[in-house]
C-alpha cells in the first residue's frame, strides 16, 4: 500500500465518522424531545409514584421518611378504601357488562339493514362526544327528585321515582347508568368495525351451507368472528371503568356517606384536597396494578390474536 | 456526463454478505444494466451507488470526484424506484418541481409566500416552471401536470418518475427495476421508450432488473449479478451465446439452456455417456464437466443435418411438445444421461414429431460450452471461433 | 353485514327496539335544551313538558355569558387543546417518524418504553407530575395545563404505524432530491399522514376538550379555568337552583364538540374507531 493510499484511507474513515455523526445527529433531533418528554412525564413520574408510596410524603413538606409499608397496611386496614375499592369493583363488573352487550347489540341491530343506519349510529354515539362533566351537569337535572325528566316519567306511567343521588343503596348504579350510557357508543363503533371486517363470503359460504336464518348466521359466521372483538372491547372498556372520576366528583364527591366513592377519587381527595402525597400515591398504585394487569392482558393474550387489517 | 467507477465494494447486513468485492467500470454515457435474480445484490448495489446505503468497503467513483462521502442529492445522479415513489399529496407539476426546488431555493426562499419579495425568488421559479414544462414536453405528458398521482395509470406515474429524475440533469441515471409493475404490453413499450431516453440525454445509465429481456434489448453492456457478486460484464450478445459462468448460462436464455454432465477423456474431448465431444483444450481424464447447449442451437437428427452428417447426437425419447406459435420446443428423455433436453423446431414440423418417438439430438460441437465443475468456462478454440463469428 | 334485507316484522322489530334506545340516549339532550330555553318558573315545576310557555332562551344564554366569564372559559378550552395537539405533532411525528424509519441505537429500547407508556393511564402518574409543577412553580399556568401531554405516547405509536406502511422508496425518492430528514417529517410525511392525523386530532381533541381531571388539579384560579371546569363551577355557584342558566352553560360546552362530530360525523367515528383499536 502506497502512502497516498494511506492518506486517502485516512481521508476516508474521517469523512465516513462524519456521515456517522450527521446521521446520529439527526435521529437525535428527531427522537429528542420527546425521548425527554417521556423522561420526565412518564417514566421519571412511574419511578416516582412507585417510591412515593413508600414515604410519607406531604406536598409542600420540607423533608420525607421511608416508612416502608406503611401506607399499603393503613391503606387495607382502612374502610374508607376498602369501600372505595368494592365500589370500583361493582362499577366495572356493572358497567362493563352492560356497556359491552347493549354496544354489540345496538351494533347489530343498526348494521342488520340500511334503513336509518346513519341516525341510528350519530345518536347513539352522541354521549361519547359529549363533555361528560357538562353531562354530568345535565343528568344530575335529569335525575332531580321532583322536577327531573326521570322521576316525572316514572310518575307518568305509575312508577314510583327515587333520589337517584343521595340515596345510599341507589347512587352507586346511578353512576353505572350513566357510565353505560356514555361508553355504550364507544363500544358500540369498535364492534361495528369488528363486522365490517368479516368478509362477505363468510355470510354467503354459510347460507349456501344452510345457515340461512338470521340467528343461525350470527352463530356459525358472527358471533365466531366477533370473539376475540369482544374479548378485547371488555379490556379496554374495563380499563375505562377503572378510570371513573368526573361524574362523581362533581355530583357527589364519593357520598353520601362514602356510598359512591372510587379510588380515583379516593386517590384525589388524599393526594390533591389533604395533600398526602405518599398515602395517595399508595393508592394510585393499586389502581395501576388493575389497570396495568387489564393492559398486559390484553397485549399479550390478545394483540397476538385479534387482526384488524 | 459521467463514468462511474466502483473499486471492492462489499456490503453486509448482519451477518448475512448482501456485495462482496464488487469492482465495475461504467464508461461515460453508457447504458449498463445489473442482472441477476432477486436477491442477489444488485438493488443493494444501486442503492449504494446512490448514496441511500453505505458500503462497508470500496469506493466509488462518479466522473472525476469520489462521493463516498456524498449525501445521495450531492452526487448528481437521479433515481427512478420501482414503486416510481411520487409524493401523493403533490401535483405532477409540484413532484417534478421538487428536486429543483430544493435545488435552487434555500428554506427560506421556499416559505410560502417568500415569493411575493422577491423578485429573486419568482426569477428562480420560472427558470423551474420552464424546466419542468419542457420534460413534461418531452416526454408527453403536457395534460398530466395538474394532476395527482392517484388520478394517473402505472404506466403514466412511471412516466412521471423518469420525468422527475430528468428534469434534475443528472449525471447519472440510476433506474430500480422501473418497469416491474406494469402490464406485459406497456412493458415492451415502456423498454422502447427508455432506450429512446437514453440516446436522446447521452447520460449514463445503470438500469436494475432481474428481466433477461429488458437486460437484453436496452443495454449497452450487462453485469450479471449473483450472490453478491458481478459474474460477468459485457454486451448482451456476449453474456447469451459467450458466457463465462455456469450460473450466467442458465440465468439467460429462455427456455434454460440445456446442460448435460460429462467427463473429460484427457483425448481433448469429453465424453456425455458415450458419445465423445472434441474439444480443443488440454484437460486431465475423468473430471466432470458440465456441457451446455442453447435449445435453438441443437437440432434433430434427420431434420436439421442428416445422419452422419457428421454432427455428434444423443439418443432420446419425445415426452412433451410445447407449441409456442413462434417456436415448437421438445423434449426428449434422454436416459442415458439421466436427464431432458430441450429443442427448437420450426412449428410448422409439429406433425413428424410425435409424442413418444424416439429420436437423436444434435450436439453442434461448435456451439456448445463447457464448464468445469466450479461452474468456470472451459474454452475450446472451437468455441472461440464460433462466438467471434 | 347480512347477505339480503331484513323481512317487515323483523325490519319493525329492528326499529322499535332501536327507536327506544335512541330515544333514552338522546333524552339527557333533549331535556338539556328543552330546559334551557325554560324561564325558571316553568322549570321547577312537576310536569313533563318540553316546549316552553313562555321563552327565555335568551335570558337563559346571556346569563350563562354574564354570571361567570364563559367566553373566556370557551377561550382557555379552544388555546390549551390547540395548542396541546399543535404540540403533540411538533413532538411526536419526528420520534414517530424516526422509530419506522430511520436507524439508529437505542430504536429498540425507545419503542419499548413506547409501548411501556402505552399501557399507563394520565392518572397514574398525576400525583408526580403536580409535585414536579408545583416545584417548578408552574401550578395554575397554561403550561401546568399544555405542557404534560405534549408527549403522546399514543401519537407516537399510532403514527408510527401508519408510517411503517409509507414505501421506503419514497423516502429514498426525498433524500435524493435533496430533501433533509427533518424536511421529510414536514414536507413527505405529514402530508402523506393526513388520514392519520386527523384521527389522531380528533382523538386529541376531544379528549382534552371534555378532560376534567387535570385541569381539577392544576388549575387555581377562574381566569385559566377551561369549559369543564366552568360547568362545574357554575353549578356550584348558583348553588344548582338556577336550572335555566345552567343548562344553557352545559349546552354552549357541549356545542362546538358535537356540532363538529355531526358535521363531519364519518370522519369522527373513523377517528375514534381507529384510536380506540389501535390502542
Amino acid at each position: 500500500m502506497t502512502v497516498g493510499n494511506l492518506a486517502s484511507a485516512a481521508d476516508t474513515v474521517e469523512a465516513d465518522r462524519q456521515r456517522d455523526w450527521r446521521e446520529a445527529l439527526a435521529a437525535m433531533a428527531l427522537v429528542g424531545p420527546a425521548t425527554a418528554l417521556i423522561v420526565v412525564f412518564l417514566i421519571g413520574p412511574l419511578v416516582c409514584i412507585a417510591l412515593l408510596s413508600l414515604t410519607d410524603y406531604q406536598l409542600g413538606a420540607k423533608a420525607l421518611r421511608f416508612v416502608g409499608l406503611a401506607n399499603y397496611a393503613e391503606m387495607f386496614g382502612d374502610r374508607v378504601f376498602r369501600r372505595s375499592l368494592e365500589n370500583t369493583l361493582t362499577y366495572v363488573g356493572v358497567v362493563v357488562p352492560l356497556s359491552v352487550f347493549l354496544g354489540l347489540g345496538a351494533a347489530l341491530l343498526i348494521e342488520a339493514s340500511a334503513s336509518l343506519r346513519g341516525f341510528y349510529r350519530t345518536i347513539f354515539f352522541l354521549p361519547v362526544m359529549a363533555t361528560l362533566i357538562a353531562m354530568a351537569v345535565v343528568w344530575e337535572f335529569v335525575l332531580h327528585p321532583q322536577f327531573g325528566m326521570l322521576n316525572l316519567a316514572l310518575n307518568a306511567i305509575g312508577m314510583t321515582g327515587q333520589d337517584w343521588l343521595h340515596d345510599r343503596k341507589i347512587v352507586l348504579f346511578t353512576f353505572c347508568g350513566i357510565g353505560v350510557w356514555q361508553s355504550l357508543g364507544f363500544n358500540m363503533v369498535l364492534f361495528m368495525a369488528g363486522l365490517t371486517s368479516i368478509p362477505r363470503d363468510l355470510y354467503e359460504a354459510a347460507e349456501v351451507d344452510g345457515a340461512g336464518q338470521a340467528w343461525n348466521r350470527f352463530w356459525t359466521v358472527t358471533w365466531p368472528l366477533l370473539g376475540p372483538v369482544t374479548l378485547f372491547v371488555v379490556v379496554i372498556s374495563a380499563i375505562r371503568s377503572f378510570q371513573v372520576f368526573d361524574a362523581i366528583q362533581v355530583l357527589t364527591k364519593g357520598g353520601p356517606n362514602r356510598a359512591s366513592e372510587v379510588l380515583l377519587y379516593t386517590m384525589y381527595s388524599e393526594g390533591f384536597e389533604y395533600f398526602r402525597s405518599g398515602y395517595a400515591a399508595a393508592v394510585t398504585m393499586v389502581f395501576l396494578a388493575f389497570v396495568l394487569a387489564l393492559a398486559l392482558f390484553k397485549t399479550w393474550f390478545l394483540d397476538r390474536r385479534v387482526h384488524y387489517g | 456526463m459521467a463514468q462511474v467507477e466502483l473499486t471492492g465494494i462489499a456490503k453486509s447486513f448482519g451477518e448475512v454478505r448482501v456485495l462482496r468485492d464488487v469492482s465495475l467500470e461504467i464508461r461515460d454515457g453508457e447504458f449498463v444494466t445489473i442482472l441477476g435474480p432477486s436477491g442477489c445484490g444488485k438493488s443493494t448495489l444501486l442503492r449504494i451507488i446512490a448514496g441511500l446505503e453505505r458500503q462497508d468497503a470500496g469506493r466509488i467513483r462518479i466522473g472525476a470526484r469520489t462521493v463516498d462521502t456524498l449525501r445521495p442529492n450531492e452526487r448528481d445522479i437521479a433515481m427512478v424506484f420501482q414503486s416510481y415513489a411520487l409524493y401523493p399529496h403533490l401535483t405532477v407539476a409540484g413532484n417534478l418541481a421538487l428536486p429543483l426546488r430544493m435545488r435552487l431555493l434555500s428554506w427560506q426562499q421556499r416559505l410560502p409566500g417568500a415569493r411575493w419579495f422577491s423578485p429573486h425568488i419568482r426569477a428562480v421559479e420560472r427558470d423551474i416552471n420552464r424546466r419542468v414544462s419542457e420534460a413534461a414536453a418531452l416526454l408527453q405528458m403536457e395534460t398530466l401536470l395538474p394532476r395527482k398521482p392517484a388520478q394517473l395509470s402505472g404506466g403514466q406515474k412511471q412516466r412521471v418518475a423518469v420525468g422527475r429524475a430528468m428534469v434534475r440533469e443528472p449525471r447519472v441515471f440510476l433506474m430500480d427495476e422501473p418497469l416491474s409493475n406494469l402490464d406485459a404490453e406497456l412493458r415492451v413499450h415502456m423498454r422502447a421508450e427508455i432506450a429512446q431516453l437514453h440516446r436522446r440525454l447521452g447520460v449514463t445509465f445503470i438500469y436494475v432488473t432481474h428481466d433477461q429481456a429488458e437486460a437484453m434489448t436496452m443495454s449497452d453492456r450487462v453485469v450479471v449479478m449473483m450472490d453478491g457478486q458481478p459474474l460477468q460484464f459485457s454486451s448482451p450478445g456476449a453474456i447469451y451465446s459467450d458466457p463465462v459462468d455456469l450460473r450466467v448460462a442458465r440465468f439467460v436464455g429462455s427456455p434454460r439452456i440445456n446442460t448435460l454432465p460429462g467427463v473429460t477423456t484427457g483425448r481433448r474431448s469429453i465424453d456425455l455417456a458415450g458419445l465423445e465431444l472434441p474439444f480443443d483444450v488440454a484437460l486431465a481424464a475423468g473430471e466432470r464437466v458440465t456441457v451446455a447447449i442453447r435449445p435453438a442451437a441443437t437440432g434433430v437428427a434427420g431434420q436439421h443435418g442428416l445422419p452422419g452428417s457428421g454432427v455428434p447426437g444423443l439418443s432420446g425419447r419425445l415426452v412433451h411438445r410445447e407449441n409456442l406459435g413462434s417456436d415448437l420446443f421438445l423434449h426428449a428423455r434422454i436416459d442415458a444421461l439421466d436427464t431432458t433436453v430441450i429443442v427448437r423446431q420450426d412449428p410448422s414440423a409439429i406433425d413428424a414429431f410425435p409424442l413418444g418417438m424416439q429420436l437423436q439430438v444434435d450436439i453442434p460441437v461448435d456451439q456448445a460450452l463447457a464448464f468445469n465443475s466450479a461452474g468456470a468456462r472451459i474454452r475450446s478454440r472451437v468455441v472461440a471461433r464460433a462466438a467471434a463469428s | 353485514m347480512t347477505t339480503r334485507e331484513l323481512g317487515p316484522i323483523a325490519g319493525a322489530l329492528r326499529h322499535i327496539i332501536l327507536m327506544v334506545g335512541a330515544a333514552v340516549m338522546i333524552a339527557p339532550f333533549v331535556w338539556m335544551v328543552a330546559t334551557s330555553l325554560k324561564p325558571q318558573g316553568e322549570i321547577l315545576v312537576a310536569e313533563l313538558r318540553f316546549l316552553p310557555e313562555r321563552w327565555a332562551a335568551l335570558h337563559n344564554y346571556t346569563m350563562a355569558f354574564t354570571r361567570v366569564p364563559m367566553l373566556r372559559f370557551l377561550l382557555n378550552g379552544v388555546l390549551v387543546t390547540a395548542a396541546i395537539f399543535a404540540l403533540q405533532i411538533l413532538v411526536n411525528l419526528p420520534c414517530a417518524y424516526a422509530l419506522a424509519k430511520l436507524r439508529f441505537r437505542g430504536r429498540n429500547a425507545l419503542f419499548a418504553v413506547v409501548l411501556l407508556g402505552l399501557l399507563i393511564p394520565l392518572h397514574a402518574t398525576a400525583i408526580p407530575i403536580y409535585i414536579l409543577l408545583h416545584m417548578l412553580d408552574l401550578v395554575n399556568s397554561y403550561t401546568a395545563l399544555v405542557l404534560p401531554f405534549t408527549i403522546s405516547v399514543f401519537g407516537i405509536f399510532l403514527m408510527r404505524q401508519f408510517f411503517m406502511s409509507v414505501p421506503n422508496d419514497l423516502i429514498d425518492a426525498a433524500r435524493i432530491d435533496g430533501v433533509s430528514e427533518i424536511g421529510i417529517v414536514w414536507r413527505i410525511m405529514l402530508p402523506t399522514a393526513i388520514p392519520a392525523v386527523t384521527a389522531f386530532g380528533i382523538f386529541s381533541v376531544v379528549a382534552h376538550w371534555n378532560d376534567y381531571f387535570w385541569p381539577l388539579i392544576v388549575v387555581r384560579t377562574k381566569d385559566l379555568y377551561t369549559p369543564p371546569l366552568g360547568v362545574a363551577f357554575f353549578r356550584l355557584n348558583d348553588a344548582g337552583t338556577e336550572y335555566g342558566p345552567l343548562m344553557a352553560a352545559a349546552t354552549i360546552v357541549i356545542l362546538p364538540l358535537v356540532t363538529a362530530f355531526l358535521l363531519a360525523q364519518r370522519r369522527f367515528i373513523e377517528g375514534v374507531t381507529f384510536t380506540g383499536l389501535k390502542r
